[in-house]
């Protein structure tokens, strides 16, 4: 399956989505990413029980810290798919980067580059 | 412990608004354990804040120091050097903290970070409930260990009142009503005769109610 995916998009590969925590999403903001988003298992379906839905409650945080400081909080987001949905995955990565683009860029640095984390 | 809230970040930005270089100091203690003003929310305060003012572009220079204990001024005075250098500093502790700190560096401006609520506990990951109020003559020990005087909405001494129903005070339906847990222990005891013994009226002037309190140790002042 050759599948191709936005190349603005930077992976930064984690053990588990559980190990993502605030401070990295809001880090990855800060340093001028136009939006970032955590791509874990399906729920009900992590390896270590709650990682996923940890993450999900730590992008809801961050998506309320940027609602607060008048940043639009799409720039932040969760998806789930499992390791053997390839396609899903270039799916999910045209979505974001459509969405992101849309949002334009990052008020952080005004540049027109879309960065995203999975 | 005592348990805090973050105070919200626009309460927070409004308090550093014209200031250029603050300083966050957060507090190992109890604000570390109930995750309001340790180590890693001095880190997310730093960030949000760092990302509100780049995002409005009026950056700002924040540092940031996490001390054992800012009701100790043993720790406090660690913050000695350069504490003069900067246009603000938000304490995450309790609010002893950034007293403890105003008493000690007079010249600098202090502000809180959180809103400090009640002495409590973590009943589950990520809730905690309050369980005393210090009143400073401690009675538990007539309700089997339950604290009327901090978790009575009324603090009655004799419950439960009228407005019990189904287990809930009336204040709210997210109250439970600590007379009917208490009467329910005694019950499933066998204890409820104690109940029939009047409590004397408290004396509320070891509470709040006698001003501002002050605990002596004779023997460990130098
Ligand atoms: S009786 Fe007073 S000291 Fe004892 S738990 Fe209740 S409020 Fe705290
Ligand atoms: S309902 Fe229970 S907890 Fe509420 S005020 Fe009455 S006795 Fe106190």
């Amino acid at each position: 399956m050759r599948l191709s995916y936005p190349p603005e998009i930077k992976v930064i590969q984690v053990p588990c989505t559980g190990r993502v925590d605030i401070i990295h999403l809001l880090n990855a903001l800060e340093n001028g990413a136009d939006g970032v988003y955590v791509a874990g298992c399906l729920e009900g379906e992590c390896h270590y029980r709650t990682g996923n839905l940890k993450a999900r409650k730590r992008v809801a945080y961050v998506q309320k810290v940027l609602a607060e400081i008048g940043m639009e909080p799409d720039r932040v987001a969760m998806f789930n798919l499992s390791s053997a949905q390839g396609k899903r995955f270039a799916e999910i990565a045209d979505e974001i980067t459509a969405r992101i683009v849309a949002l334009g860029p990052s008020p952080v640095n005004k540049r027109s580059k879309t960065h995203a984390t999975v | 412990m005592i348990v805090a809230d973050r105070k919200s970040l626009e309460e927070i930005l409004a308090m550093v608004q014209e200031k250029h270089k603050i300083l966050i100091v957060g507090c190992r203690g109890c604000v570390t354990v109930c995750n309001v003003g340790g180590e890693k929310e001095v880190e997310i305060l730093e960030a949000s804040i760092n990302l509100a003012r780049k995002t409005s572009d009026q950056p700002i220079e924040i540092e940031t120091v996490t001390i054992e204990r800012q009701c100790d001024n043993e720790y406090v005075a660690q913050l000695k050097e350069g504490i003069n250098t900067y246009d603000a500093v938000v304490s995450l502790a309790c609010g002893v903290g950034p007293q403890f700190l105003s008493e000690a560096y007079p010249d600098q401006l202090f502000f809180p970070g959180v809103n400090t609520t009640f002495f409590g506990g973590a009943v589950s990951h990520g809730v905690w409930e309050e369980r005393c109020q210090g009143c400073g003559t401690c009675i538990i020990h007539h309700f089997d260990g339950l604290c009327p005087v901090a978790r009575c909405a009324k603090s009655l001494l004799h419950g439960p009142c009228g407005g019990s129903s189904d287990g809930l005070c009336e204040v709210s339906k997210e109250t439970l009503c600590i007379w009917d847990m208490i009467v329910k222990k005694k019950m499933e005891q066998g204890r409820l005769n104690d109940l029939l013994t009047v409590m004397e009226a408290k004396d509320w002037r070891s509470a709040r109610d006698g001003g501002p309190r002050r605990s002596i140790r004779e023997e460990l002042i130098p």
